[in-house]
């Protein structure tokens, strides 16, 4: 039955990483290869490259002060003016440009706060078992399906107006489950590899053994993780201040869509005002999530153990990995049959379910 | 059974983690809410402030431990105390009941469309690997599901209602020449002022079905039974089916309720785009005129209603697919 074989795009950074090479390369030169093999991954990285630049270098670009509100208000796009001006009488581009800065800031903090959490709950639930990891396990499976949003709206309430460093902290500190639940169950599938039974053979300290044995096979997983958790951040952030959650005198994407709409932007012949900074959200979450879904197509077989490099055995694999990998966050790391990924339905569907709010 | 019980268990202990959190926030936030809220509002009586101090903390001559149970017994018992702003003196629970059907029939109507929709369209693709279907579709989800739900609204607003002024931009309908009643005048206002945040909602969140979905089939298809049927010559359309499809739609039930939080999230901001008169509008109004006692109701609403459908998701995989049940 020739036709009926599955057809399987087989990526050219796969089949070299894979097959034709030493399987044991350095995961960062991997990692970098990658990036430059891999479409998605390219344009990704240079979409965030573009928005660091106008991140660390404003004032080089703007043309003026995003706060000088020393203008006509409500012009319209002009060479002067390349977006027109707020009905404050402020640059558009340039508020455009300054508010790069504080987006980044938060995706980069929040998801690396997230990030750390998930790393230090998913590891330690997982290697130390037990009673811990029914703990960890259960506050983690509590703050996956509890509505984070919502929660995080109350929360912001009751702060009256959020702060950046108020933003970064709870959007880390309930952002991380996503990412933890899938760290323990990786964790869980190398419990019982050999490279750990030697170490622990040798008497090394449990510490040792998670940061130098295990911490290195996560990487690509914690760097999936990071991702996710930076387009959750940011999109997030971007709804709280939009709606005028955030600090209203914040230079932000949201903040400039948060008095958008309070002008009546769109009615009153000023849609850019609120499309483009809508724009810069989007483009930056997609930036964030193209990654994602290249590191995913990427490291995912390289995450397994020994293999039989059979036909049918890399197409497979090839299979899994796309099949991982086109997801929007990150997925599944394991294939279905491995105990470790037991878990309850609730838990198959957080492997399975996007992660994307707002 | 057994299966059943420890989701129920699960459902309990998150409830209680839901209401703690209602609990403890606002009395570990700085400063004192009931002292705010009688600041703005200073015709309120000694019997609306003990409600609010139950609610919220700052009363000093109780232990913290018997304002909790004071806590429990309140929420058991459905009360929320009276609305402090929008409309004064209004129970909480007939605002809520007011919001909740706008917000039931737009999310609820959009996400079971969205994963019909897309479940079928990311089988097909699945099947037809490497069609134009296919190869186009993922990386446009992948973007697409970047957006954030009120830009989409946004924008939708801008063309279709300012624009071409095809569709109104806001509210759920026309209270200024329509009564609500059962005439068809209403009904069609109604689906009117529906169809715009619907199709906002869809197209946002129908990426993740087809992507979960197409992935499950890729997944499926290379399974020694689907090979197996098509060697016994059965016709494609029920190795699609009846094989590829029906297996891998199970991880996409579970998805199913797991979404939902994802898009009652996203609806909120929708809801206060298009002035919808639902639970996120009205939860954003309360955060906004600091209408503390409502806006705990809400958040408990959603919370419930969330984790209502994850647990009936739950039940429903158990029944269709006995390996959770085994491993559960």
């Amino acid at each position: 039955m020739p036709t009926s074989q599955p057809v399987v795009l087989l990526d050219e950074a796969l089949l070299d990483d894979d097959v034709a090479s030493e399987p044991r390369r350095r995961p960062g030169r991997k990692l970098w290869s990658a990036v430059r093999q891999n479409r998605k991954a390219t344009v990704g990285a240079l979409l965030l490259l573009f928005f660091v630049v106008l991140a660390v270098f404003p004032s080089q670009i703007a043309p003026y002060s995003p706060t000088a509100n020393s203008f006509a208000p409500s012009l319209a796009p002009s060479g002067a003016h390349w977006l027109g001006t707020t009905a404050q009488g402020q640059d558009i581009y340039s508020q455009l440009i300054w508010g790069a800065r504080l987006s980044l800031i938060i995706a980069f903090a929040a998801g690396g706060l997230a990030t750390v959490i998930a790393v230090i709950v998913g590891v330690s639930a997982a290697y130390l078992g037990g009673f811990t990891d029914g703990i960890l396990s259960l506050v983690t499976d509590v703050l996956l399906v509890i509505p984070v949003f919502p929660l995080i709206i109350v929360i912001a309430a009751y702060l009256r107006s959020a702060g950046t460093t108020d933003m970064i902290i709870v959007l880390g500190a309930l952002g991380w489950s996503y990412g933890a639940r899938q760290l323990r169950v990786q964790v869980l599938s190398l419990r019982n590899r050999d490279f750990l039974e030697a170490a622990r053979v040798r008497g090394e300290r449990s510490l040792y053994i998670i940061m130098a044995e295990i911490m290195p096979t996560l990487t690509s997983l914690i760097v999936a993780t990071f991702l996710g958790s930076a387009v959750y951040a940011v999109l997030t952030a971007a709804g709280l201040q939009f709606v005028g959650l955030g600090d209203p005198n914040a230079q932000s994407w949201g903040t400039m869509l948060y008095w958008a709409q309070n002008s009546e932007a769109l009615g009153a012949g000023q849609p850019l005002w609120a499309i483009m900074p809508g724009v810069c959200v989007a483009l930056l979450g997609a930036a964030f999530a193209l990654l994602n879904y290249a590191f995913d197509e990427i490291s995912n077989p390289a995450l397994r153990p020994a293999r039989t490099l059979g036909k049918r055995a890399v197409a497979k694999a090839a299979g899994q990995a796309e099949m991982s990998g086109n997801g929007t966050g990150p997925r599944r790391r394991q294939p279905a049959t491995a105990g470790a990924a037991a878990g309850s339905a609730a838990g198959a569907a957080h492997a399975e379910g996007g992660h994307v709010p707002a | 059974m057994r299966f059943v019980l420890r989701r129920l268990g699960f459902f309990v202990v998150t409830m209680w983690a839901a209401v703690s959190f209602n609990f403890f926030i606002p009395r570990l936030m700085p400063g004192n809410p009931v002292l705010a809220m009688e600041a703005q509002h200073p015709h309120l009586g000694p019997q609306a402030i003990h409600a609010l101090t139950i609610l919220l903390g700052g009363g000093g001559h109780q232990s913290l431990l018997g304002q909790y149970f004071q806590y429990w017994g309140h929420v058991l018992t459905f009360n929320f105390g009276i609305s402090i702003t929008t409309s004064f003196g209004t129970s909480v629970n007939s605002m809520v009941m007011h919001a909740l059907p706008w917000t039931l029939g737009l999310v609820g109507v959009t996400t079971v469309l969205a994963f019909i929709l897309g479940t079928f369209i990311g089988l097909v693709s699945a099947w037809r690997r490497g069609s134009l279907l296919d190869s186009a579709l993922p990386p446009i989800f992948v973007i697409t599901s970047s957006f954030p739900y009120f830009w989409i609204a946004l924008l939708a607003i801008y063309f279709f209602s300012i624009r071409l002024g095809w569709l109104p931009s806001s509210g759920a309908y026309n209270f200024l020449n329509d009564t609500p009643g059962a005439t068809w005048h209403y009904v069609g206002d109604v689906l009117q002022h529906a169809l715009l945040p619907a199709v906002t909602i869809l197209i946002t969140s129908i990426g993740g079905w087809i992507l979960t979905m197409r992935n499950n089939v890729i997944t499926v298809l290379s399974e020694d039974y689907v090979r197996m049927a098509r060697a016994k010559g059965l016709s494609p359309w029920k190795v699609m089916w009846g094989y590829a499809g029906k297996n891998a739609i199970l991880p996409n039930l579970t998805g199913f309720a797991m979404s939902l939080g994802f898009v009652v999230s996203g609806a909120i901001l929708v809801e206060y785009v298009f002035n919808y008169p639902g639970v996120g509008y009205m939860l954003l109004n309360a955060v906004n005129g600091l209408d503390y006692p409502l806006m705990q109701a809400l958040f408990l609403l959603i919370t419930v209603a969330v984790l209502l459908s994850v647990l009936a998701a739950d039940i429903v995989t158990a029944i269709l697919d006995p390996r959770t049940r085994e491993l559960g």
